[in-house]
């Protein structure tokens, strides 16, 4: 019973994780079209920056990951305008994984370079530190802090998608592009603006996930296979299928390393197999952007 | 010049390139052979990439799958070369025929991800069947016997590099015949307009399968090869990074090319030779731009780069001659 609990909670607050950096890469791949294997670095540099402003600067923990996410933002915009602009369009593939491969080359050098090649840690503040009492079990505070922040990003997406006017676009653009051009939709702005709330959901993946995937500059090339994972098994361009998909893939994972550690990779990777062969698109189908 | 007229004069450019090598550089005869059985690697790619159109991250499946089945061999069965080759080949062959017909059911990232799936499958496999592949440590103790019964593996590594050398010709000329054969045409045909060729008749499926079961055997052979020449095998050859290498590799030199594949292959090790002996992360940066930069300004990669200059060199000749 206490297994099964803490599988659950791990479970649950991994796959929250795992959900808040991929659901970025999940919209720019159904919108845009693009496989981008940087969406990690992008995860990786918001983490580096809250732990370089905390641990260096001094900076309270809210404020340094507020600043982070900002300047995450800030640095990826100008790629989207000068690199990704280039490659949107489910016709260059090949151009896009060999692109974003390189960028992430150059981030993990650069990474190392700026901050080392040693282990990071982001401090947490004392609210985030202890236990939560629920009944009869106590929860670490910070899986619990991670989960509702989860909780608060489906929603917070939902609202978005469902019930505003930049979700009925996005949506428009999503199913046909070049119809939703012709209706007068700026797909530009829209692209843009998709690509910056992508990265920004990706840093703070990365800085509230810091305890979970290890902060170090290969994190950029050693995650992205998990991310990618989450949203080809999600569907490309679904929020609920990537919530879905992430909160599977986290507690499979999960449940694997506690329970059959030495075969844990293999069933990930037999499952994604099985799943992708049977439903190519997804198993979570696309219904809404 | 007629086509066939044109691979022989490619293939025996290369034969001599690569003797010319072996004069050369006597003191990096090691790094020489990995050159050679890589660039068979990096063809076995082009062969699916350039020529068929499927963008794959899962080509060090097939390329350690050959390397395993002949190390294994070589420890504990034969130890004739050529006997090993044709193991490595034909276990790469199999692998590639069993997990095609898997993979090349989809498309895009669901394909990128199938493909990546299998490798890591494969690797986990052969890291936990320790007690046959040696694990994490790596599959040593392979000593094959002479080439043929004739040439003796030597201290310098004469005798591995002239063998993956011989090798990698022989390999380019079948893949020259391969890409020029009515199948190889078709698989072309299937890059540009797969319902065209489902209308005119063809199985699209079938013909990329077989292109990629014929990859299989290629990378299986590379992977073989290298079992042969190094004398061993380690687990980063069947890694995910192995398979994105080879692809950078291929787009280096020019994908769709048989010989972009060979000079991408000689471009980028050599330059890892030089980099990677300082620090990592300047190989890795230098890598990273050099993508980027060929992406976006030179999407053909050195061969095309080179062919444009080429043209353009001949028709300044051609302009000048006319004016004398």
């Amino acid at each position: 019973m206490q297994t099964v609990l803490g599988i659950a909670i791990d479970g649950v607050a991994y796959g929250m994780i795992l959900f808040i950096i991929s659901v970025g890469l999940s919209v720019t791949l159904g919108l845009m079209r693009v496989v981008n294997l940087a969406h990690g670095a992008f995860a990786m540099v918001g983490g580096y920056l809250a732990s370089f402003a905390a641990q260096r600067l001094g900076l309270p923990f809210e404020a340094a990951a507020a600043g982070a996410i900002l300047l995450t933002v800030v640095l990826a915009l100008p790629l989207e305008r000068l690199l990704y602009r280039r490659i949107y369009g489910s016709a260059n593939e090949l151009a896009q994984v060999l692109l974003t491969i390189g960028l992430t080359f150059v981030v993990v050098a650069g990474i190392n370079y700026l901050f080392g090649p040693t282990l990071k840690r982001i401090p947490l503040p004392g609210y985030l530190e202890g236990v939560v009492e629920l009944g009869p079990k106590a929860i670490p505070t910070h899986r619990a802090f991670v989960i509702a922040v989860g909780m608060a990003a489906i929603a917070g997406l939902w609202w978005l998608l469902e019930r505003t006017d930049f979700g009925v676009k996005l949506r428009a653009a999503v199913d046909d592009p070049a119809m939703a051009a012709a209706l007068g939709i700026r797909t530009e702005r829209l692209y843009a603006a998709t690509f910056a709330l992508g990265v920004g959901l990706a840093a703070l993946g990365g800085i509230l996930g810091a305890e979970l995937l290890p902060l170090e500059p290969y994190y950029a090339i050693r995650y992205i296979v998990l991310f990618l994972a989450v949203v080809a098994v999600g569907g490309a361009g679904s929020v609920f299928g990537s919530a879905g998909a992430a909160l599977a893939l986290g507690i499979v994972d999960t449940a694997g390393k506690y329970l059959i550690p030495d075969f844990g990779e293999f069933f990930f990777y037999a499952a994604m197999i099985l799943i992708l062969f049977r439903w190519p698109n997804g198993f979570f189908r696309r219904r809404t952007a | 010049m007629s086509p066939h007229l044109r691979d022989a004069a490619g293939a025996a450019t290369l034969a001599a390139a690569g003797l010319a090598a072996f004069w050369l550089f006597p003191e990096d005869l090691g790094l020489l052979t990995r050159i050679a059985a890589t660039a068979l690697y990096v063809l076995s790619l082009d062969l699916v990439l350039g020529y068929c159109g499927v963008a794959t991250l899962g080509q060090a499946a097939l390329f350690g799958t050959g390397a395993y089945a002949a190390g294994i061999a070589a420890v504990h069965l034969v130890a004739e070369p050529m006997v090993l080759l044709l193991i490595g080949g034909v276990a790469g062959g199999l692998i590639a025929l069993a997990t095609g017909a898997l993979i090349l059911r989809a498309h895009g990232l669901a394909l990128l991800m199938l493909t990546i799936a299998v490798t890591q499958m494969a690797h986990e496999v052969a890291n936990k069947a320790r007690w046959i592949t040696g694990g994490s440590d790596g599959l040593s103790g392979i000593a094959p016997d002479p080439v043929l019964g004739l040439f003796r593996f030597d201290l310098y590594g004469r005798t591995s590099y002239l063998f993956a050398l011989a090798v990698l010709v022989v390999g380019l000329l079948v893949a020259q015949r391969i890409v020029r054969s009515p199948f190889g045409l078709a698989c072309r045909g299937v890059r540009e307009d797969p319902l065209r060729v489902a209308a005119l008749g063809g199985s699209p499926r079938r013909y990329l399968i077989g292109m990629y079961t014929i990859s299989g055997v290629f990378a299986g052979v590379a992977g073989a090869l290298t079992a042969v020449s190094t004398g061993i095998v380690g687990l980063d050859s069947l890694g995910f990074s192995w398979s994105a290498e080879a692809l950078v590799m291929l787009v280096l030199g020019g994908a769709g090319r048989l010989y972009g594949a060979i000079i991408g292959t000689v471009a980028f090790m050599a330059i890892h030779h030089i980099l990677a002996a300082t620090d990592p992360f300047h190989w890795m940066l230098f890598i990273g731009l050099f993508l980027m930069g060929v992406v976006l300004f030179a999407p053909g990669g050195i061969a095309a780069a080179a062919e444009r200059a080429l043209e353009r060199a001949a028709g300044w000749l051609r302009r000048a001659g006319a004016r004398a």
